[in-house]
């Protein structure tokens, strides 16, 4: 992927912004729409910082749902206390810093086991994380805390999320980003052309730990109430979902399948009953029709060079 | 000391809930590398399988029991043969993603059936009620109830493991896929075959849940199911004797840090101790660290 392919890329997210800010002021967008629409930014910041790790860097986690509740947590007592817009701001910083630091600490030892063990123990942290929030006297245990201050607005929302899109596919194509993915290729093979594996393991664990928290802030700015419940297991599995159904390694992938699924699961909200069936029943549709996810391991910008021939050969779709 | 006998009772009858349902996911993992999330659900519902026997259909315990096994047996066979055969060849994060979707639609599936409510088990009868006093503890005749069908079946499963055609393929297969096949092992039928004991266990246990804690829900089965998953980790993913030691070790830790501790704590003290596992021995208490080949 060549720097020309950036202009493409920052055309689309000042269409998006321009997009959604032109309904916004002409009422297209209410209340519940503009709700969707914050949770699909969240989700793209979920999904693609996942992405970095396990689609990426080769890195099966569970516990993304953890880092997320870090910065939601220390945003929403940050907020709480200093209830101003520097407030927010250090509080979205100040978790994702704690969830970064969190990650390093957390990958130093777990990120030397492979595959299916470094997802158990991942999956494990985020539960111990979990416990303690239920059990601290600061997060007001299983009720968790309400009514916090509002920031989040279109303009944050969308800063967070580009930024977030721009530096994640910046650091893919730097020299770390690519020892990154030679790590999820090859381990032993990186590690004997010199890649120091743990280090750049450990360097996109934690910076999509950093991410997450970044999601999470935004999330208990937005949306008033967080509880511990919320960062359960089962976020942890959406975001993988969301990871998997875009295709490991494509973060425009990710972004098209964060919004198709909100989309999905909005349209669906009409259907109260059997909206989780309906949903279920989809996702393994889409797993036994197209198992590689929507795009593979491709991004939207290659399938538009490769149609207008600049790419000479087709990147083979790869298995994890 | 006589709370800690009391305890390590509570704990071995809850300890062998978690390793019946460790024991199918450890089978499974064993045998096609698949951490099959869907498994909880059957557990789940085997639990309301039996429920349904005993009050429409006014059963008893044990033919409840087997109808349960019966039913989640044949409930494990279809979805692997729906849901996970067509991806044997896909990448196994996909096979995964598939595990969790089916396990979504078996938990909302029903709970749209029957509904999300609580439901409570029906009263025991008969010689079930029972209880016995050795010095100050208690022991319950469910807990002895649930003990022993724990034990004959470990020790059935044992028995077809170890002593029939059908176990023997299990363990090659498990061993090496391709290998099997080339001997003329039907490695499919093996895999159906994997299933159907793991998910008859994990029916049995979900009849021995609701006998033993009265209530069941749609999902009942998320928590359990992430414990006996770790039960079957903590001893070494893939060996059946891993996972029982696991079931036991990890509903006795439960139950004491409960008793003795705070009962908050009691899921991260049960993570906790997983990771330190992990990391201390990552093959698990049973297993043997075999060197990466380059």
């Amino acid at each position: 992927m060549k720097n020309r392919k950036l202009l493409p890329l920052l055309l689309a997210l000042l269409a998006a912004y321009a997009g959604v800010w032109a309904m916004m002021s002409t009422g297209v967008i209410n209340d519940y729409s503009f709700a969707v629409i914050v949770t699909i930014c969240i989700n793209i910041i979920l999904a693609t910082s996942l992405n970095l790790v396990t689609g990426f860097t080769g890195q099966f986690s569970l516990g993304h749902a953890g880092f997320m509740s870090i910065g939601a947590y220390t945003c929403a007592i940050i907020t709480k206390s200093n209830p101003t817009l520097p407030g927010f701001f250090l509080g979205v910083f100040a978790g994702a810093a704690l969830a970064a630091l969190v990650g390093i600490l957390v990958g130093l030892p777990t990120l030397r086991l492979r595959g299916d063990y470094l997802a158990i123990a991942t999956l494990g942290m985020s539960e111990i994380i979990r416990v303690i929030f239920l059990n601290l006297k600061i997060t007001n245990g299983a009720a968790g805390l309400s009514f916090l201050p509002q920031f989040v607005d279109w303009n944050y929302l969308f800063f967070f999320t580009a930024a977030t899109i721009l530096l994640l596919r910046n650091f893919i194509n730097s020299s770390p980003g690519r020892a990154c993915i030679s790590v999820r290729e090859d381990e032993i093979a990186a590690e004997s052309m010199g890649v120091n594996t743990t280090k750049y393991k450990v360097a996109a664990f934690s910076m999509g730990a950093f991410f997450a928290g970044v999601a999470g802030a935004l999330y208990a700015s937005y949306f008033y109430f967080i509880k511990p419940d919320l960062f359960n297991f089962n976020k942890s599995i959406d975001i993988l979902v969301i990871v998997v159904l875009g295709g490991m390694g494509s973060l425009s992938g990710s972004v098209i399948s964060a919004i198709l699924l909100q989309l999905i699961t909005a349209w669906l909200a009409s259907f109260p009953e059997i909206r989780m069936v309906l949903y279920a029943a989809m996702l393994v549709a889409i797993m036994l029709f197209r198992p590689q996810g929507l795009l593979g391991s491709t991004e939207v910008g290659d399938l538009f060079a490769r149609r207008f021939g600049r790419l000479g050969t087709r990147k083979s779709e790869r298995e994890v | 000391m006589e709370v800690l006998l009391q305890q390590l009772v509570n704990g071995l009858s809850l300890g062998s809930i978690y390793a019946l349902v460790a024991l199918g996911y450890t089978m499974v993992y064993g045998i096609i590398k698949l951490i099959n999330f869907a498994h909880c659900d059957i557990y789940m519902i085997g639990a309301y399988l039996g429920y349904f026997c005993m009050t429409s259909l006014g059963l008893s315990f044990f033919p409840s029991l087997l109808i349960a096994m019966a039913g989640s047996m044949v409930l494990g066979v279809l979805i692997e043969k729906i849901a996970y055969k067509p991806l044997r060849n896909a990448a196994r994060i996909s096979l995964l993603i598939t595990a969790i979707g089916m396990s979504l639609f078996l938990e909302y599936g029903t709970m749209f059936f029957v509904s999300p409510k609580v439901r409570t088990y029906p009263a025991l009868s008969g010689f079930m009620t029972k209880s016995f006093h050795l010095g100050n503890v208690l022991i319950t005749m469910q807990q002895i109830v649930i003990l022993a069908t724990t034990v004959v079946l470990m020790l059935a499963l044992q028995y077809i493991v170890r002593y029939t055609r059908s176990g023997k393929a299990m363990r090659a297969v498990a061993l090496d896929k391709d290998a099997a096949q080339l001997m003329g092992i039907d490695v499919d039928r093996t895999i159906s075959i994997t299933f159907a004991i793991g998910s008859a266990l994990a029916g049995a246990a979900g009849v021995l849940v609701g006998v033993y804690y009265n209530t069941i829900n749609p999902l009942m089965g998320a928590t359990p199911g992430l414990k006996a998953f770790v039960a079957a980790v903590f001893g070494g993913i893939g060996l059946i004797p891993g996972a029982m030691l696991g079931g036991y070790f990890i509903g006795i830790v439960e139950v004491l840090v409960a008793g003795y501790g705070n009962s908050m704590y009691r899921d991260a003290v049960v993570f906790a101790i997983l990771i330190l596992i992990l990391i201390l021995k990552p093959a698990g208490l049973l297993g043997k660290n075999v060197g990466e080949k380059v």
